[in-house]
């Protein structure tokens, strides 16, 4: 049994190593790698796993839910509060309008019972979160339109889940009366009472999340054991899991839940990379065991019928994703990205599928037919996006700018390119411009990069990591490289890419905060330039002079005090390494704080300020 | 003895534009060892780094500011640095005695002629008059004030003249870097401007 454990674990961890980064330089994204290691691996190829793929895949699914966690994580309740007429407005007509439009070609085109079309129209409207999230991560489109949208309709499909799964056994004409009660009048209670049950459970996480898991954290955290926090976020997830698919919920819409209480949690971001690798791992399991489920006798048996759904359904989705798109005012590149990020069938399906199976609401070779279509569709969904990339962003977000006169000169050699046009990367441009440097930009969101277009900037679109996209934007002719990317790895990807294939380019690079800067000073580049420093000491500037000290003399000292910290950090990060021995990064934060703070005492000794002070003058006399 | 080390501090605020000062920068930077400062490039935020100017003093015998005559003075992070640079207590007063016996000297450019600045003329004063503060300042801090080489006219300067005076400033600072050079006998001028081409040098040398 161990033997066994050990050389599955052994076949599907060698697959993904195989697979995964070839699909990557193909460009395809990463779900694709899984899945396709897991047909090479399943029993139509090389059989290296039999069909025990489908029990590896349920244990799996657990990587889904802990993705979720993550994104609560990510999502404060303010955030998400704001974006509830879209959750609301965008997902659930577009649920409904999919299963609308799903039900005819259920119902007409093979053979189903009314209820079972219904059941299998809801449960085709939903798409793969895993898929799409990941894909959006991958790119970092999170923040666009597309990205935005897709974000919304995904989060209301999980949550529709519940009421769906309640659905199936009246669709089926099952009463749940069967369920045995306890003799236990406590027990019995909460079963013949389900909606007090569910409420009692979302109060208590709530209340868990709110008010127990934080001091629970700081005293695990006192123990400096880093895999003891491990297991303490572990069992946060599961438990909360546990809880919810206990009174019924799905356990991915609990984990969320956790998430978004969480998400103020000083603990945040130690939560999310302890839970990080959990989530990829597992996901990157559940998609190999979804390629090794596929029953390719089915695709033998009903070839055209298998087509024609993948195709109707794929057809159907993006239909209703465009038209709401269309009214959600989505320009058109973003419009079919959104339509087409989301129009396959996703790992929920299998657990309705599930569900109906167990109903009877349809038979098994037809259950089987249905999970390898939903299979396809979720293959294909990287294709889709493979091809949408590689033919349509580009051009479409070029298309409509074009129609308009430029009004700045276009002259393709600039000394200077641009990395990211946020709120960072655009002031920089303005202040370019305003001093007639014309830049290139690389932005991968699409509407901004027509809008920049539209304004006469130069602008490419795409990855700005990627080497042919830099080669594009004429990097071996400019002079100077900026990055002003949000993310960090983005950043540090970007530059040591830039030195390795074009080393003249002077680099500046953005750092979000101290530890960024750190780490691209570790690895020797300079130009770091720290977006929290200076607006903070001017803030502290203002409000010292808003104490009454003289503003001059307050100016003088803060850019003094930049200048201090920035040779400090200088030197620290020479001595980082000697801080990655601590156990959390809190408590790293600490030990950092209390280095500069006797860093500044130093300042303090030597940045009298003696300049036109003349106390000393009066001794002299 | 070794040759005299100079150092020239130039603060132009708008040195781009400036046609005469960046010829006499391309001038003076065909001298082997002398160190040029672009002031106002190394500090635009007027936050003069005073330990290490005061260090670059320590390391030279010669100190020339160089700059355009802006309302009868220097640019305004010239007179930053001489507020902050030269402390009391190091430049000057009872225990500063750092700069003692080294020289300082003003180069400019200056839109006026020497007709105009006379007692008869628009601007009533005469340079050396008008540089008495600095005259002073040196004076305070123990250091040798040298006569002031002077660029008039240089808003309409020609090409041709302006390359004249470019020629005569390296001839300045290359007898300025000479050992024999003696400060008192310099004294007795009023201008840089004032001698004669030729053998002047040997006028101004040290006699043994």
């Amino acid at each position: 049994m161990a033997g066994d454990f050990l050389q599955n674990a052994l076949i599907y961890l060698g697959s993904a190593i195989v697979c995964v980064p070839l699909a990557k330089k193909m460009g395809i994204g990463s779900v694709l790698g899984y899945i396709l290691a897991g047909i090479l691996i399943g029993p139509f190829v090389f059989g290296f796993v039999g069909h025990e793929g489908e029990g590896v895949m349920h244990a799996a699914e657990f990587g889904v839910v802990m993705m979720l966690f993550i994104i609560g994580l990510e999502l404060s309740p303010q955030s998400f509060w704001k974006m509830k007429n879209r959750i609301l407005g965008l997902g659930g007509l577009q649920m409904l309008m999919s299963a609308a439009l799903l039900f005819p070609v259920f119902y007409f085109l093979f053979p189903s019972t009314v209820n079972g079309s219904i059941a299998l129209a809801l449960s085709f409207a939903m798409s793969s979160t895993a898929i799409a999230l990941q894909t959006l991560k991958e790119r970092s489109i999170e923040k666009t339109d597309a990205g935005q949208s897709s974000f919304s309709v995904l989060l209301f499909q999980d949550i529709a889940v519940i009421p769906m799964l309640a659905v199936m056994p009246l669709l089926a004409g099952v009463s749940n009366e069967e369920k045995n009660i306890s003799a236990n009048p406590f027990v019995a209670f909460l079963q013949t009472h389900e909606t007090i049950t569910i409420i009692v459970a979302v109060v208590l996480v709530f209340m868990v999340s709110r008010f127990l898991i934080n001091p629970f954290l700081h005293y695990i955290g006192r123990t400096n054991l880093r895999e003891l926090f491990t297991a303490a976020a572990l069992f946060i997830v599961i438990g909360v899991s546990w809880l919810m698919t206990q009174v019924g919920i799905s356990a991915a819409l609990g984990a969320f839940m956790a998430g978004v209480l969480l998400a103020n949690s000083e603990f945040r971001h130690e939560l999310e990379s302890d839970i990080e690798p959990f989530k990829g791992l597992l996901l990157g399991v559940f998609f190999t065991a979804i390629g090794s489920t596929i029953n390719f006798n089915v695709l033998a048996e009903r070839p055209i019928q298998i087509v024609e759904a993948v195709c109707v359904i794929i057809l159907l989705k993006s239909l209703v994703l465009f038209v709401l798109g269309r009214r959600y005012k989505m320009n058109l590149a973003q419009n079919l990205l959104f339509a087409l990020l989301l129009s396959q069938a996703g790992e929920f399906v299998f657990v309705l599928l599930a569900s109906i199976q167990q109903l009877r609401l349809l038979e098994k070779e037809w259950i089987d037919f249905y999970m390898a279509v939903v299979t396809i569709t979720m293959i294909l969904s990287p294709v889709l996006l493979f091809i949408y990339e590689k033919f349509f962003a580009a051009r479409l977000a070029y298309s409509k700018a074009e129609e308009k006169k430029y009004t700045v000169s276009v002259d393709d050699e600039h000394e200077v390119i641009i990395a990211g046009f946020g709120h960072y990367g655009s002031t920089i441009g303005r202040f370019l411009r305003a001093n007639n440097v014309n830049a290139t930009f690389l932005d991968s969101d699409t509407n901004r990069v027509q809008f920049l277009r539209q304004m006469g900037f130069e602008v490419h679109y795409g990855d700005a990591t990627r080497l042919e996209l830099l080669q594009a934007a004429g990097a071996a002719k400019a002079k100077i490289l900026i990055s002003a990317i949000d993310s960090p790895a983005k950043t540090i990807e970007l530059a040591e890419m830039a030195r390795k294939h074009f080393p003249h380019l002077k680099l500046f690079l953005r750092a979000r905060n101290r530890f960024d800067a750190y780490d691209l000073l570790e690895k020797e580049f300079d130009n770091v330039h720290r977006e929290s420093l200076h607006s903070s000491v001017y803030m502290a500037v203002d409000v010292l002079a808003a104490l009454g000290q003289r503003k001059y003399t307050l100016t003088r000292k803060a850019n003094d005090f930049i200048k201090h910290d920035n040779l400090a950090m200088k030197r620290l990060a020479k001595e980082k390494d000697n801080l990655t021995s601590y156990i959390t990064s809190i408590r790293r934060e600490i030990a950092e704080q209390e280095i500069l703070l006797n860093e500044d005492t130093k300042f303090l000794e030597t940045a009298n300020d003696n300049a036109w002070d003349n106390t000393s003058l009066k001794g002299d006399r | 003895m070794t040759e005299k080390k100079i150092l020239i501090l130039f603060f132009h605020p708008r040195y781009e534009n400036s046609f005469t000062n960046k010829k006499l920068i391309a001038a003076a930077s065909t001298l082997n060892v002398i160190t040029i400062r672009d002031m106002y490039d190394i500090y635009p935020d007027y936050n003069i780094d005073i330990k290490a100017e005061q260090q670059l003093l320590l390391e030279h015998d010669i100190i020339i500011w160089q700059h355009p005559f802006y309302w009868y003075s220097c640019p305004p992070l010239m007179k930053q640095w001489i507020d902050l640079v030269l402390e009391h207590g190091w430049a000057y007063g009872k225990t500063g005695d750092k700069l003692k016996g080294k020289a300082v000297m003003n180069v400019f450019s200056s839109g006026g002629t020497f007709e105009v600045y006379q007692k008869n003329g628009r601007n009533r004063f005469t340079y050396r008059e008008l540089l008495s503060p600095f005259d002073q300042t040196a004076h305070l801090c123990g250091l040798h004030y040298l006569p002031p080489y002077i660029v008039p006219g240089a808003n309409r300067i020609t090409q041709e003249v302006l390359e004249e005076y470019c020629i005569r400033y390296i001839e300045i600072l290359n007898f300025l870097q000479s050992p024999k050079m003696d400060e008192q006998k310099l004294a007795t001028i009023e201008y840089f401007n004032d001698i004669k081409f030729g053998t002047w040098q040997e006028t101004f040398y040290k006699t043994h």
